[in-house]
């Protein structure tokens, strides 16, 4: 059986007319017990699960998922990849994640799709001109490309934007991280499986967790629909219900958990270069390799655990479109989709233990986990071998909302929310 | 679009209103632990299920009022003033 992506296979598995190659990943059956297990089978708990057999060796691991692995967050986002943060903590974090997409297919040996064609993010005032600046020197100050541009620039990077005096919010310029760009969620999700799976960690789907179980105040395994398993270490990397797993298992989180919607239209030609961001349009573009238009906006308003969007949104995200690219207003849209995000009042995540010994968490992403997957995987899967906090993760660790030492990157997240 | 029952103004689309999250937080004394300022300023349950919260009608009378909501479903089971108490048997 074939197992390793190259050209030299393909040629090879083409002549046998591709009758022999492995699958992907093993399906596992859950074992009594673990040395770690990892609750969530998106894009943070596979890359969990492989960080911990690749960077520490730790191969007993299996990652449990109540639905199919990138069933979630993971395939219910817009696939943008990027690190324009304002503050140190937040550059150095997100930047590390962007330089592991840069090298994920070759280290995964899957194809990611990994495109870096640039982020624009628009500037439709003055206040926004000035704020740009400052954002673009802090991110060359934490040593992260950025740039900014003027309007006739922005127009040649999305010559498609209506950058004319007559746009009810006329486009003066904007700023790019060119390093940016997006990948295919699918992809990155399967491609943390297979590689994860190759190196013995066991990937469990059908399977949820219905309480933790605890010795002493430490949890030491978990209750599921397909019996018991125990482990050593317990991980949860659940996004918008890490409320409901905290509550189980009996401390409380930060957490309000929100539905970010997004949609695509009908695949036509390439239209759009980059990936474009307007915060005062409430909205955001970019183009799948299939050729549909992404179209995401701001979160719904209300808490909610319906993987549906609001329509009062989803008007606003639409009109915000067609005032930005006109030449798209005729577009039919295709697929339209909800994800329950995890918000925290700063917008940084949570990387680290928990109250309750032996659990430990990856959370508070919200809108912007997916570029966070292979950093959100590193650093919880460093905690977990080596009970130390990751360097990069030490600033995000859930004392902060007592102690006030918040890192508050509400303005990077792109959108008003 | 949702339809949210303004005790005031009857039921208007969700975006005339804007959602002020969990109702009924009582805030600690002043001179309390950084433990105990934090929880309240940022810990929230976070229901999977009826949740109590204040909305305003920002777009109509400007009021605010308190629901029960499911918030998986969005049904909205009661509907009652921001200074009552949050009715005993709610069943969405």
């Amino acid at each position: 059986m074939r197992n390793r992506y190259s050209a030299g296979n393909l040629l090879g598995a083409a002549l046998g007319g591709h009758k022999d190659w492995a699958p992907a990943w093993r399906d596992a059956e859950p074992k009594p017990r673990y040395d770690v297990i990892v609750i969530g089978g998106g894009g943070h708990g596979l890359a969990t699960a492989y960080y911990l057999a690749k960077n520490h060796g730790i191969t007993n691991v299996a990652v449990i998922e109540a639905g199919w692995i990138g069933g979630g967050n993971t395939g219910r986002n817009t696939t943008v990849v990027r690190s324009n943060y304002l503050y140190a903590e937040s550059a150095r974090l997100y930047d590390f994640s962007v330089q592991r997409y840069e090298s994920l297919s070759k280290d995964l040996n899957f194809n990611v799709m990994f495109s870096q064609r640039g982020i624009i993010t628009l500037a439709h005032s003055r206040h926004d001109l000035d704020a740009q600046e400052r954002w673009t020197n802090a991110m060359l100050c934490n040593g992260i490309d950025a740039e900014m541009l003027t309007a006739r620039q922005v127009q040649e990077c999305e010559p498609r934007l209506d950058i004319s005096s007559r746009a009810r919010y006329p486009i003066l310029g904007g700023f790019t991280q060119r390093r940016a760009g997006s990948a295919r969620h699918d992809a990155v999700a399967w491609g943390y499986a297979r590689a994860a799976s190759a190196l013995g960690v066991d990937i469990v789907q059908r399977c949820s967790v219905q309480d933790f179980i605890k010795q002493d105040g430490r949890v030491i395994g978990v209750k599921t629909n397909r019996g018991e398993i125990r482990a050593d270490r317990v991980a949860m990397a659940v996004a918008g219900h890490s409320s409901v797993l905290a509550n189980l298992a009996g401390f409380a989180l930060p957490v309000t958990s929100y539905a970010l919607q997004a949609m695509v239209s009908e695949p036509v030609k390439p239209v759009l270069k980059a990936v474009t961001l307007s915060p005062a349009l409430g909205a955001y573009w970019s183009q799948s390799d299939k050729g549909e238009v992404v179209i995401g906006g701001a979160l719904d308003h209300f808490p909610s655990y319906a993987q549906r969007g609001s329509f009062a949104v989803n008007q606003q995200v639409i009109a915000a479109t067609v005032e930005a690219f006109p030449s798209l207003g005729r577009l039919r849209m295709l697929r339209h989709w909800a994800g329950i995000v995890d918000v925290v009042q700063d917008s940084s995540p949570i990387i680290g233990a928990t109250p309750i010994p032996g659990l430990y968490i990856n959370c508070g992403w919200g809108t912007g986990g997916f570029k966070a997957i292979p950093v959100g995987g590193w650093t919880l899967a460093h905690v977990l071998a080596t009970g130390q906090n990751h360097e990069l993760a030490e600033p995000f660790q859930l004392s902060r909302f007592h102690t006030g030492r918040l890192i508050d990157e509400a303005a990077a997240s792109g959108i008003a929310h | 679009m949702m339809q949210l029952q303004c005790p005031w103004c009857g039921r208007r689309p969700e975006n005339e209103f804007h959602c002020g999250g969990t109702t009924a937080i009582v805030r600690p004394p002043i001179d309390c632990s950084d433990e105990v300022w934090g929880n309240y300023l940022f810990f929230r349950k976070n229901p999977k299920g009826l949740h109590a919260e204040r909305w305003r009608h920002t777009f109509g009378c400007g009021q605010w009022f308190n629901i029960v909501r499911d918030t998986v479903t969005h049904e909205v089971g009661a509907v009652y003033g921001i200074t009552e108490a949050q009715p005993r048997a709610v069943d969405p």
